[in-house]
């Protein structure tokens, strides 16, 4: 395993793009096809906004983000970690994506949307901390599903 | 992100280049809807458009409920086909006009 990203920044939309430049680098670098770069730096930022917008309620608080590559032809592991108050995103209820545009609520996509493309996805709260994991493959088989 | 305008009498086509996210998605969500107060017809050409994200999506759908509510259009063209899996994945394909 190595560890490709070690960020420790104030969580705001100010800061997503130190992220989402951070790990794209190192994607470009491990050679991830361009379709599924984007759908990993997608997750990013939508579990990186919700900790901006909600952790630390009107506080402003840190958020790390980690970037590990596994095994060959390589599984891209991202971390998202923040001390705000306790929240489990993936327990929120997936959105009726077949209502009409008068019928829909604006909002709810973004977890959905990390569910629907990530291999794996996980939320631990652990020593204080919201714990979040996405796993995605970046070898160029990938690209052939996407 | 950059939005570029074009109008044709009561057709306002915006042209749109670069990441649809967080921190550009309100700015389209601006040019939408002052598009519906020039025109009753937003074009949306998607062409140089590869990365859309929640809040992009939420840009497109105040659009749509707006020409909907105006009695107007909202159409997109050139959608690439990685927007097009998160059009589909999110039932946006059959929710918007898509050319």
């Amino acid at each position: 395993m190595e560890r490709m990203v070690d960020l420790k920044l104030q969580a705001s939309n100010d800061t997503l793009y130190t992220v989402l430049d951070a790990i794209e680098a190192h994607l470009t670098k491990c050679g991830c096809p361009k379709s599924v770069q984007t759908e990993i730096l997608v997750a990013v930022e939508e579990l990186y906004v919700n900790i901006a917008s909600y952790a630390y309620g009107d506080k402003k608080g840190e958020a790390a983000v980690q970037m590990d590559v596994l095994g060959d032809p390589g599984r891209c592991r991202v971390t998202l970690i923040d001390h705000g108050m306790p929240y489990n995103p993936l327990e929120k209820e997936d959105p009726d994506i077949t209502l009409s545009a008068e019928e829909r609520g604006i909002g709810g996509l973004g977890i959905y949307m990390v569910k629907q493309t990530m291999d794996h996805v996980e939320y631990r709260y652990e020593n204080g901390c919201n714990i979040l994991t996405i796993e995605k493959g970046i070898g160029p088989e990938e690209n052939a599903c996407g | 992100m950059t939005i570029s305008e074009t109008r044709q009498a009561d057709v306002v086509q915006l042209s749109v280049e670069g990441r649809v996210d967080t921190n550009t998605s309100p700015q389209l969500q601006k040019s939408i809807l002052q598009a519906f107060q020039k025109g009753n017809k937003v074009v949306l050409d998607l062409e140089k458009v590869d990365y859309v994200s929640s809040s992009g999506l939420r840009a497109l759908l105040i659009g749509q409920k707006t020409a909907n509510s105006k009695g107007g259009s909202m159409k997109l063209v050139h959608v690439c086909s990685a927007v097009m899996k998160v059009f589909d994945m999110t039932g946006f394909s059959k929710m918007l006009t898509i050319e």
